[in-house]
């Protein structure tokens, strides 16, 4: 059967990428940044999974306004990085597993999840700048990737309880494959940021913070946090924090088993308009 | 009976919510052709011409020609479709973030590095009010 062992994670602020791929990341500015990380990508070698379920968001590029799935999940065997206005990033393309992705898509939608299915898509920096943050440069991303994609950009985005419950359900599908894979899933985005009107540029550090106590110790309480308060409190970008409580659901203790081990920690301010979180909780083995 | 929309007292914020998104539809439409380098270069050579090849309304047409994103936002255009506007130009994320907050360039980046700018007085219009 296949397992998920570990979760991450990470916002995936798309100058971070730029940063990386101008060859900036050692200047004093993004070395901060690079810093908390440096863990993690020791972590990822030791500990390099079968697959990444990766939930991100798409931000205008795969997906226009002329189709807007709230729970998108990528099907194909491979997807080219996106062109989102300055080139595509000269990253790897990314390697899928169709028939694991199938089998979840099945398993969720049974579990009253609509999610849409996607088979052709091309994925934007919400799902390579976390591959980039914990893999650093590479010719070859480590593992295959299942794209998850979220509606958080037009509101009303889904709740932070269905992402938790969809997070379960998740977990259900992948422990009825029969392939002995070795999963971890990641939740992306935030952390608190606002990038316009004239309230851009929000940073909620005490918030940030209180979010990612209560992601660890209390997650079916801030599944309950209604979206006002993201918005309010972490700007209107800062909901795209639901995401992370998809990968949180997905966990042993959401499930009856035992809490995670908070494997490392990480917060900065700032990479650009945006607070950088980050988080790899492991499930006991 | 009506929606509720708990997020309208928020400052200098709007919601890009599925009215938003109606009234936008063709502006941020626009702006994704602009993912296209053969498009691009058809709106920087005739912005007018360009422009007027879309369902768009004259105030949105204004609004991206004076290249100001607050009425873009105002009138159903959302960031991350904007975003492509500033791409074509190269701007970042952040010069464009900030030209929406009548900070210069400068004092934008630097409120970011040493911190962001605060919740304290920024969660309800009623606080903007007093200013």
């Amino acid at each position: 059967m296949a397992r998920i062992t570990a979760s991450v994670y990470t916002s995936h602020v798309p100058a971070i990428g730029a940063a990386m791929d101008h060859g900036k990341d050692h200047e004093p500015y993004w070395q901060k940044l690079f810093d908390g990380y440096e863990f993690s990508r020791q972590w990822l070698k030791d500990n390099t999974p079968d697959v990444i379920f990766l939930v991100y968001n798409d931000h205008a590029n795969a997906f226009s306004l002329s189709m807007i799935p709230t729970f998108a999940i990528g099907t194909a065997p491979h997807y080219p990085i996106a062109d989102e206005g300055w080139g595509p990033r000269p990253v790897p393309a990314v390697e899928g597993d169709s028939v694991f992705a199938s089998h979840i898509a099945q398993s969720v939608i049974q579990d009253d999840f609509d999610l849409t299915i996607v088979n052709e898509m091309a994925v934007d920096h919400g799902l390579t700048v976390p591959l980039s943050l914990m893999c650093g440069k590479t010719d070859a991303w480590p593992c295959r990737v299942i794209p998850f994609a979220v509606n958080v950009v037009q509101y009303p985005v889904p709740s932070g309880r269905r992402c938790y419950e969809l997070g379960k359900a998740i977990r259900r599908a992948v422990e009825r494959y029969d392939e002995p894979l070795n999963v971890q899933i990641w939740g992306t985005g935030g952390m608190s940021h606002q990038l316009q009107g004239p309230r851009a540029g929000l940073i909620n550090r005490e918030w940030d913070n209180a979010f990612l106590d209560r992601l660890i110790a209390d997650p079916a309480g801030q599944a309950d946090m209604p979206h006002i308060e993201y918005v309010r409190e972490a700007g209107s970008e800062g909901i795209e924090l639901v995401m992370w409580l998809i990968a949180r659901g997905a966990m042993a203790d959401a499930n009856g088993g035992p809490a995670p081990h908070v494997a490392h920690r990480f917060y900065h301010v700032p990479a650009s308009n945006t607070a950088v979180g980050h988080l790899i909780l492991e499930n006991p083995s | 009976m009506a929606l509720d929309k708990p997020y309208k007292d928020i400052p200098g914020t709007v919601i890009f919510d599925a009215e938003q998104s109606r009234m936008g539809y063709w502006l941020n439409q626009f702006c994704m052709s602009l993912m296209k380098a053969e498009n691009r270069a058809r709106f920087l050579a005739d912005e007018r011409a360009y422009l007027d090849e879309w369902e768009m309304t004259e105030d949105q047409k204004q609004a991206v020609l004076d290249r100001d994103l607050n009425r873009c936002v105002q009138l159903g255009g959302n960031i991350y479709f904007l975003a492509k506007i500033g791409a074509t130009e190269g701007k970042s994320f952040q010069q464009m973030a900030g030209s929406m907050t009548g900070m210069s360039e400068e004092d934008y980046r630097d409120m970011m590095v040493s911190g962001g700018r605060p919740i304290e007085g920024n969660r309800y219009t009623h606080e903007w009010e007093k200013k």
